[in-house]
């Protein structure tokens, strides 16, 4: 491994992942094993490029004032800032209007959003939803606890040996009449890429809308909803390079219209008198209250980033990155690794176990090697239930990485092996 | 980190003490770490004055922190009257542990002691302020 030649010059049109390392502080961080941080836990939350950071310590001291509410100067700045990173979001995944970009915390909120809204005025007694066995649990439980209130059904889609959805299990599911499926573009426990194109026409065919989680997809590939034609799509931006506390939730605009509002208060009205309230336009309609305003501007300059790189080569990096950690850690005895075995429909996220080591135990391990990766169920519990698991120890790569820290897992995986074999 | 995995902890852990279960027994209950999702169950088997611990068994699939953890917290607990191990300080089986553990690790270390504590006192009981550390 160590003797490749450089990344840059093996995927033309791609990038350093050694040199943009140094677009980010935290790998000058010294790390307490003495060693040279290598992060692979992406999939949980991205470190922040120095842009994202100056651009957000520049907004708070120079451009801080509320939105959509000042009649002067500074106000009428960090809304130009806030709509701007509107716009950003907007382009980035394709959408036809920024009018249809609604911020929110978080993937996890934007979901909740639709199961709230949407799903409390479409979804009736006798209703059902589909979701997948394969499924990030905040795109299961707010699903659960719909179906459960209104007396809906939930079902799920079952998932084959090598972690791919079950599609004939998929078209059993919506020859149900479901009013909505809810899938992840990419599973955050196993890496899978889902055929969605192929899944939102099955799902229009049958009558049901489809949200998308891409909580997972929208950090790593290009995402374009008008081609995907889905209805729905949530997004975290720490995932992406963003800060924490800001996501996105697209939807169509005449399905916005349509909902109800999910939390009220001020800014989403246009006007409240003692007997009531009128509602704002979307997106306004779904943001009460003052909103993480420097988050959002954050967000922005993260996808400014992303989009200087380009989409498609940030995927071609982590395809990559993929496809020479998948066979390093398969020729290690006692690796035992999960989810789809090509890079087209693997993306940069590989999930694993050691035979008699417990994935805590793994992690901690690598910690020593200066190796950070998530160990746990990635809140995917029905995941780990498919394969009579505990727990997995993930690695997940983003740009900032390169062949160097390939290696740095599969030693870490040996040097694991070594100390428990005693 | 070689510290952690100390070869007294490995060895708890390739054969731990005190593993698998008793039946009948007098005292059981089952747990679970948050964290991580692993589950641990303890059967206890009563002496005559049914105010002592005359046998134990614990049982479930854990890291190494929290089998060996389960297997030295075990070992001790024969012929301890129920009050002594209600009265029981969680830091002790830190200590008994005696190497450094992280924040991230303290509820792997800790559950043991949390399914003992929901045995001897019939239902679950919460964290002790130890498995809370922030660090």
């Amino acid at each position: 491994m160590a003797v490749e030649p450089a990344l840059s010059a093996l995927t033309p049109g791609a990038f350093s992942g050694t040199v943009l390392r140094s677009d980010f502080a935290v790998f000058d961080r010294p790390t307490r094993s003495g060693k040279r941080l290598v992060f692979l836990d992406a999939a949980a939350s991205a470190p922040k490029p120095r842009t994202v950071v100056d651009t957000m310590a520049d907004a708070y001291s120079h451009h801080y004032a509320n939105v959509h509410r000042g009649i002067y100067e500074l106000s009428e700045d960090a809304t130009g800032l806030f709509e701007a990173a509107r716009g950003k979001v907007a382009a980035f995944i394709g959408a036809p209007s920024k009018r249809e970009i609604v911020f929110v915390r978080n993937a996890t909120e934007a979901i909740n959003l639709v199961a709230y809204s949407w799903g409390r005025a479409n979804v009736h007694s006798g209703d059902r939803v589909v979701t997948t066995q394969l499924e990030h649990h905040a795109n299961i439980v707010p699903w659960q606890q719909l179906t459960a209130e209104v007396g809906a059904t939930l079902d799920y889609v079952a998932i084959t040996d090598d972690g791919r959805l079950e599609l004939d299990d998929l078209r059993e599911k919506l020859g149900n009449g479901p009013k909505l499926l809810a899938v992840a573009a990419v599973s955050n426990a196993l890496g899978t890429i889902n055929p969605l194109a192929e899944i939102v026409k099955m799902a229009h065919e049958a009558g049901a809308l489809v949200l998308v989680d891409a909580a997972q997809a929208a950090p790593h590939m290009p995402i374009d909803v008008a081609a995907l034609d889905c209805d729905f799509l949530a997004l975290s931006g720490h995932k992406m390079l963003g800060p924490s506390g800001i996501g996105a939730l697209w939807g169509r605009r005449e399905l916005l219209d349509a909902m109800p509002p999910f939390m009220t208060g001020g800014s989403m009205i246009t006007k409240v008198t003692m007997e009531g309230a009128e509602w704002n336009e979307v997106p306004h309609k779904f943001e009460a209250g003052t909103p993480a305003i420097v988050e959002a501007i954050g967000l922005g300059a993260a996808i400014d980033y992303l989009t200087n790189l380009g989409m498609d080569a940030v995927r071609e990096h982590e395809r990559y990155l993929f496809e020479r950690a998948w066979p390093a850690l398969g020729e290690i005895p006692g690796v035992r690794r999960f989810g789809p075995n090509d890079a087209e429909t693997h993306a940069g996220v590989i999930s694993f176990v050691l035979d008699g080591i417990h994935p805590h135990d793994v992690a901690t391990v690598f910690d020593s090697e200066g190796v950070a990766v998530r160990a746990g169920h990635h809140c995917a519990q029905p995941v780990m239930l498919r394969y009579d698991i505990p727990a997995t120890t993930r690695a997940s790569f983003y740009v900032y990485n390169d062949l160097d820290d390939i290696d740095a897992l599969t030693s870490a995986v040996r040097a694991t092996q070594t100390l428990f074999a005693g | 980190m070689d510290n952690l995995y100390r070869d007294f902890i490995l060895e708890h852990y390739r054969n731990p003490h005190n593993k698998g279960s008793l039946d009948p027994h007098d005292l059981h209950f089952a747990d679970s770490n948050p964290t991580c999702g692993d589950e641990m169950s303890m059967s206890l088997v009563l002496d005559s004055s049914r105010a002592a611990i005359a046998d134990v068994a614990f049982d479930g699939q854990g890291c190494a922190i929290s089998q060996a953890s389960a297997s030295i917290l075990t070992d001790g607990l024969r012929g301890q009257s129920l009050d002594e191990v209600r009265d029981m300080d969680p830091k002790d089986l830190l200590d008994e542990l005696g190497v450094p553990i992280g924040p991230a690790r303290l509820k792997c270390a800790l559950l043991a002691y949390k399914v003992l504590q929901g045995a001897v006192r019939g239902g679950e009981v919460a964290w002790p302020a130890e498995a809370e550390a922030a660090g």
